[in-house]
């Protein structure tokens, strides 16, 4: 307590004239910002102008869907039974491809979902990955609700997902 | 008794028994995939290897009979070694696919690849492949490569189905499993082969793919199917019933139950044809109406009858409860002695496995708490006859269907002045019926049933109505259950808006002065307990859930 004292008697003292007059202090403070102004720029024109997040990035989880327009997903329901947040519901069915079984329906509650990549991680079939996809916003919760139509994203869109989970995960 | 050492513990058994039976008696699991308590030990599997002391090599401890002073390690090193070795070798062409097998989560081999294998596989060839996807009769799917030829399910054929329908065929890695010659597997307990098939290699036609095992409840009930009254779970996921399994009872039915009662007393409790709300006929056609002005309705007019005009039927589908409240509410609110019930007996449905000749749950349960005609009362026989002379005015009919009973009674039921019915699907009585009150299933509410032995068993709701709530009410929950809320999809299952029998006639009892002071179904049961004597002494934890002998003459079964 009685530093403090000290310290703001003291300070009253030692400021010299020209701190006083306070123009040059000024001057000091906005040639900051000139120099600033000169460097290159960091934010972006959002909407107009939209960032690319690099591949580790989690965006809204997605559905590979394979070359000929079947998804890669087998409905194991891992993905699941994984998620924290209880944000998937899978309804499998029975299908004459040689994996017998896929998803009839394939819901993810973007309300519920917080992002943590878990459903990818579990996948067994690199089904489910993560998209650099960010733009979430609803005016309500049904919308929120991504079906297999919202979900489904071709492999090739995907690319740069999956060789970051070969690679690290 | 003998006695025999298992992992440094001294445990006694009975002269006879194999090592398995032993360790299992005393709560020591020994893996064993081809071993089945109730089938004939085959010992094919290899899993059981134990290792004995002073036997130059291990042994199968399904095979093996325990005898004095036997010493044996199910963790030593040499038999944990053994172990792994079988796995691998069962893992070797056992395909990779359990996120599309429907076993997966109550799987003995993933359970056991988890405990008992190195997680590894060192074989790199191509798995033999085999027949997928192969129809074995008309409830069985079976995929050969899953299949570690355990041959339970042939030997369940052979010596519990009393039915030889499949066989082993081929040698080696090449052999599976195939039906007879011109046969399929299409015996009555045929389904049970999927309970017992230690993989994925058998499955269920009816629930294939239609939900993982995590995401259902389970509840522990009985079969409704006929008067043997198996005990089974009933698995529900977002309010639906989605398949029943067996549930061990040594003194009821064992491990299994009938592919009649598995698949075909379930589906009704999510039918269309579900009565939702009280209707009630106006200008001729069944209307919405709520429980009030069904109850004051049907109180009204039956006030206007004399005792002998009316005649009331009581129902061996539903609980004892529900009759004990129907003879209550007959005999003293109504004070007529026209109660009885209608048997349904198809001796076409009886075998001497478990199904019976009737096929109700609980028609021995209604006959002991007094659904029966008392001194000048009317039996069923009369009181049919009584309707088609005219005699009878009103019906009060609980839980079933007295047309499709008996046909000629179309045009008398026509002219009756009041029918009541509780039910809990429309059925062809509701088409003369005034009033239709929407009765619980039995898959949703609580209650006993009386089997064909004398035997009384719980039922518990599996299947939430509008007036039940899962955790409130003590409800089995999955994990869906506990968090799901109004506003997720997978938690929105549709809830009837039904009650029990016994509750209606409670309520109902209210608007003729009477007021029975039950809450619950044990309150019922509680007054059961002290009025009729063979259930002298009983309340629902004595039940529990494996039921309870009542003490009357057994019945030649």
């Amino acid at each position: 307590m009685t530093q403090v004292n000290n310290s703001l008697k003291k300070r009253k003292k030692d400021l010299t004239f020209w701190q006083k007059i306070y123009i040059p202090e000024i001057i000091k403070g906005l040639s900051i910002t000139m120099k600033n102004m000169l460097r290159p720029k960091f934010t972006m024109e959002y909407p107009e102008e939209k960032f690319i997040p690099p591949a580790s990035y989690r965006g809204r989880p997605v559905l590979v869907m394979e070359q000929n327009g079947d998804e890669r997903c087998v409905a194991c329901g891992l993905c699941s039974r994984v998620c924290p947040a209880l944000a998937i519901e899978v309804q499998a069915a029975e299908t004459e491809r040689e994996k017998e079984r896929y998803p009839e329906k394939f819901e993810i509650n973007m309300l519920r979902c917080i992002f943590c990549g878990l459903c990818e991680e579990v996948c067994p079939e690199e089904a489910i990955v993560m998209s650099k996809d960010y733009e979430l916003a609803f005016t309500n919760r049904d919308d929120a609700i991504y079906g297999k139509d919202k979900l489904l994203i071709p492999v090739n869109q995907l690319q740069d997902r999956i060789e970051f989970l070969r690679k690290y995960k | 008794m003998p006695k025999i050492t298992i992992d440094g513990k001294e445990i006694e058994f009975k002269q006879g028994q194999t090592i398995i039976q032993a360790a299992e008696d005393n709560g020591i699991e020994i893996p064993h995939f081809c071993y089945h308590p109730k089938l004939s030990i085959s010992g094919n599997c290899r899993i059981c290897l134990v290792e004995v002391e002073r036997m130059p090599k291990l042994v199968i401890a399904c095979a093996t009979i325990a005898s004095e002073g036997m010493v044996v390690h199910t963790n030593s090193e040499k038999t944990i070694a053994a172990r792994n070795a079988v796995m691998e070798f069962i893992l070797i062409n056992h395909p990779l696919d359990c996120p599309i097998c429907d076993e997966a989560g109550e799987c003995k081999l993933q359970d056991y690849a988890y405990q008992h294998s190195i997680g590894e596989s060192r074989f790199v060839e191509e798995k033999v492949h085999k027949d997928k996807r192969v129809q074995l009769g008309p409830h069985v799917m079976f995929d050969g490569e899953r299949c570690i030829s355990c041959s339970r399910c042939i030997r369940f054929c052979d010596e519990v189905a009393k039915d030889s329908e499949l066989t082993f065929v081929k040698r080696g890695d090449k052999v599976t499993i195939t039906t007879f010659p011109g046969e399929q597997l299409d015996n009555p307990y045929s389904l049970n082969v999927v309970d017992i098939c230690p993989v994925g290699a058998l499955t269920n036609s009816d629930f294939r793919f239609k939900a993982r095992v995590w995401d259902m409840s389970r509840t522990n009930s009985i079969c409704y199917g006929c008067s043997r009254g198996c005990n089974i779970e009933i698995w529900v996921r977002n309010n639906e019933i989605l398949r029943l399994t067996p549930r061990h009872n040594e003194e009821v039915n064992s491990y299994w139950m009938c592919d009649h009662g598995r698949l075909n007393t379930f589906k009704f409790v999510n039918a269309s044809d579900r009565i939702d709300s009280p209707q009630l006929r106006v200008d001729g056609s069944l209307q919405t109406v709520n429980w009030d002005e069904a109850f004051s309705f049907v109180s009204n007019k039956l006030k206007q009858f004399s005792k002998n005009e009316i005649a009331v039927i009581g129902s061996p589908y539903a609980t004892c409860e529900d009759n004990y409240l129907v003879s209550k509410f007959a005999k003293t609110v109504l004070g007529t002695n026209n109660v009885d019930f209608i048997r349904h007996l198809d001796p076409s449905f009886a075998d001497d496995i478990l199904r019976t000749e009737e096929i109700s749950p609980n028609s021995r349960g209604a006959e002991l708490v007094g659904v029966t005609p008392t001194k000048n009362g009317l039996a069923l026989s009369e009181i049919i006859k009584a309707i088609k002379e005219g005699k009878i005015k009103a019906i009060y009919l609980v839980e079933d269907d007295l047309l499709s009973y008996d046909p000629s009674l179309e045009e008398s039921l026509e002219k009756l002045d009041l029918f009541v019915i509780h039910t809990t699907n429309f059925n062809a009585s509701c088409k003369f019926a005034n009033v239709v009150f929407p009765a619980a299933t039995y898959a949703e509410k609580n209650g006993t049933f009386v089997n064909i032995q004398g035997r009384v068993q719980r039922i518990r709701p599996a299947v939430a109505t509008t007036e039940l709530d899962r955790s409130l009410d003590g409800m089995s929950l999955s994990r869906l259950d506990k968090f799901g809320t109004e506003f997720d999809r997978w938690a929105q299952g549709k809830k009837y808006d039904a009650k029990s029998t016994w509750k209606i006639l409670t309520n109902l009892s209210a608007y003729f002065g009477q007021k029975y002071k039950y809450q619950t179904s044990e309150d019922v049961f509680i007054d059961i307990t002290k009025n009729i004597s063979e259930f002298n002494g009983l309340d629902y934890e004595s039940i529990g859930l494996l039921g309870k002998e009542l003490s009357l003459e057994k019945v030649k079964i």
